[in-house]
């Protein structure tokens, strides 16, 4: 991770010592949180559902997380006989690690007003509150998310069966579909940005926005509607209701991990939850200022600030996650790629051309009135194909089907 | 709002009291007072056993899990009224469905059902209960066994759904008290009948705080004619 400014001099025991003590405080973070957020969510749930929930495990239940990882320490591990053994033992790996590894490229906290950048001194070192800033920053999340999917397909088909395969199946091309609107969403902040870096993404959107009050984020930004088109695709990226298609009890068994047992389910199920907590963190650290707070309201706590912000901000869209499934039904199979291909990625490709039209228009001084009214017109003749295009799909395939 | 309006009804759901789950171990949801649990084997006031050893309720068993074996009474020490008595008597809780033909057939009111369902065993012997388990203690309440869960007044309702059913399904007979007297109980008051009048219907026929108050003894009425005439 060559961004780290802690990687460019020379390295010695110290550099090492802050390097490692980052990636484990990191990593025991993260699991404590994943713990807390199962139980967050059970909880929440539970309430909303008009249940008690957890309550015997510890004070409100807190301790249930920890009382089911360790049932799942000791129950059975089961490989099945017609399952590819090695893939079948690797794939849960290859969903945990990079839910993990995901969260290493968020910048926690620090403070980023003033001219501090978001940097704090630790035994004489200069270095972040995120793990990495690897120049690639956004894109590493992009491919990290991509390579969740292999897990999840790979465990269905190693499994030897054939509901592991189907849940699978729809896992993997729901994943793919929504990347594609994840990803240009991504583009829109990456465009008002002028960076990849999430370090740099979070230090551009500090300091006072419009009128001191207004912050500078990019959810404003950028318009709100990449906002919301990154919300819901990564909701569909996460397999979390209303998308948890890939886990449909009622229809699949148990999904894709139906043959999986003992810790190697536990590995999935930690892997789910923890990209939940990674992915608030990155919709903060995008579209809603990463660590930085609003500037009247000061920094008087310093770094810790950050922290604090971050954290109030992270789970307000943990709150999100919950409330969304509690509330919404499942969508079926074809509303799913219907709302990803057809709504939301023409959606998220118009509003990033909208964007850049507006920039260009800046740049040359061209009537801004003029520059968006033209745009808005062309996008609008570009749905107006779409639907069109759709609409004749549609009979001509009920010919078909009647001649 | 029309679309997002589903969003407010969790949130409304949250914090609020009234709860549909029993936090179970703590407490127990009220339990049905015909509820069929495990059995006893009942006896008389004068502490003799009612089961004469008759296996009828072996033979309508359809799970096959009662065993019965009958024998002699003795002269000089007699275990029941009668000529017989119940020598063996074992019921095998792996096997039994908890339908109550037994309690049914049973022409002495020997064998009812309690409320309890909360006992486990760790071995296929030990699911075999046996006669000195099954009978019920000095006081007529059922024996509190080591792997039993035994809830305060839980002990109490052992012969309900005896007491409900009118002998021979005939309503002319509900309400009316056709069977013995229990150790410790004396003959007990019949269970409100269908007919009961309305204000009586609205009470829920269950066991708990409020159950009790509920299961009400009806006025004991003395035979009908038709009854007495009939024998």
């Amino acid at each position: 991770m060559g961004g780290d400014p802690l990687l460019i001099g020379p390295v010695d025991l110290s550099v090492f010592l802050i390097v490692v003590g980052k990636v484990l405080i990191a990593f025991v973070l993260l699991l404590i949180l994943t713990m807390l957020m199962i139980w967050f969510e059970r909880k929440l749930v539970s309430g909303m559902h008009n249940r008690i929930g957890p309550s015997l495990a510890g004070p409100f239940g807190i301790l249930q997380s920890l009382a089911d990882g360790i049932k799942f320490f000791f129950k059975e591990d089961i490989i099945p006989d017609r399952a590819q053994r090695a893939v079948f033992i690797l794939a849960p790996f290859l969903s945990f690690v990079p839910a993990f590894l995901l969260f290493l490229i968020v910048p926690l906290g620090g403070n980023f007003n003033g001219n501090v950048n978001g940097i704090i001194t630790v035994f004489g070192h200069d270095t972040y509150l995120q793990v990495a800033d690897p120049p690639i920053g956004i894109l590493f999340a992009l491919a990290m998310s991509s390579i969740a999917v292999y897990g999840v397909m790979l465990a269905g088909w190693s499994s030897g069966s054939k509901y592991p395969l189907l849940g699978s199946v729809r896992a993997s091309a729901q994943m793919v579909s929504y990347e594609a609107a994840m990803g240009l969403a991504v583009v829109a902040v990456v465009l008002k940005s002028g960076t990849l870096s999430t370090h740099g993404i979070a230090e551009f959107q500090s300091g006072a926005g419009f009128a001191g009050i207004v912050p500078n984020w990019n959810v404003i930004l950028t318009g709100v509607v990449p906002f919301v088109i990154f919300v819901i695709a990564s909701t569909a990226e996460l397999n979390r209701p209303p998308f948890d298609l890939v886990e449909a009890e009622q229809e699949l068994v148990g999904g894709f991990n139906t043959e999986y047992s003992s810790i190697r389910f536990a590995l999935f199920f930690l892997a789910e939850f923890m990209n939940v907590i990674t992915m608030s963190a990155i919709f903060v650290t995008l579209f809603l200022g990463g660590p930085s707070g609003p500037a009247f309201l000061g920094t008087s706590l310093g770094w810790l600030t950050g922290i604090i912000w971050f954290a109030l901000k992270t789970s307000v869209f943990l709150f999100m996650f919950v409330w969304i499934r509690a509330a919404l039904p499942r969508l079926r199979y074809d509303q799913l790629m219907d709302l990803g291909w057809k709504v939301l990625i023409p959606l998220a490709l118009g509003w990033l051309l909208l964007l850049g039209a507006i920039d260009v228009g800046r740049d040359a001084n061209w009537n801004p009135v003029a520059v968006v009214v033209i745009s808005v017109a062309v996008l609008l003749g570009g749905y107006g194909l779409l639907r069109a295009a759709i609409a004749g799909g549609r009979s001509r395939r009920l010919q078909e089907v009647d001649g | 709002m029309g679309f997002f309006s589903g969003f407010k009804v969790p949130i409304k759901q949250m914090g609020k009291k009234q709860r549909v789950t029993t936090p179970y171990p703590k407490e127990k949801a009220p339990q049905a007072i015909r509820r069929h649990g495990r059995h006893v084997l009942n006896r008389y006031e004068d502490g003799m056993e009612k089961c004469i050893g008759c296996e009828l309720c072996a033979g309508v068993c359809p799970a096959r899990c009662i065993y019965v074996r009958g024998a002699d009474n003795p002269i000089d020490d007699p275990v029941s009224p009668g000529e017989r008595f119940g020598f063996i008597y074992e019921i095998n809780y792996l096997r039994c469905i908890h339908c109550d033909l037994c309690v049914e057939a049973c022409p002495t009111e020997a064998i009812t059902e309690t409320k309890q369902f909360e006992f486990s065993f760790t071995s296929r012997l030990d699911a075999i209960y046996t006669k000195n388990e099954l009978l019920v203690d000095d006081e007529g309440r059922p024996q509190h066994l080591p792997w039993e869960d035994w809830r305060p007044g839980e002990d109490e309702h052992t012969s309900a759904w005896m007491r409900a059913t009118s002998p021979s399904g005939s309503a002319e007979f509900e309400g009316l008290v056709a069977w013995s007297g229990e150790l410790g109980y004396g003959i007990r008051a019949p269970e409100l009948g269908q007919s009961a009048d309305e204000s009586m219907l609205d009470a829920n026929p269950v066991v708990g705080q409020t159950g009790i108050a509920a299961h009400r003894p009806a006025p004991v009425r003395s035979r009908p004619e038709t009854e007495d005439g009939g024998h």
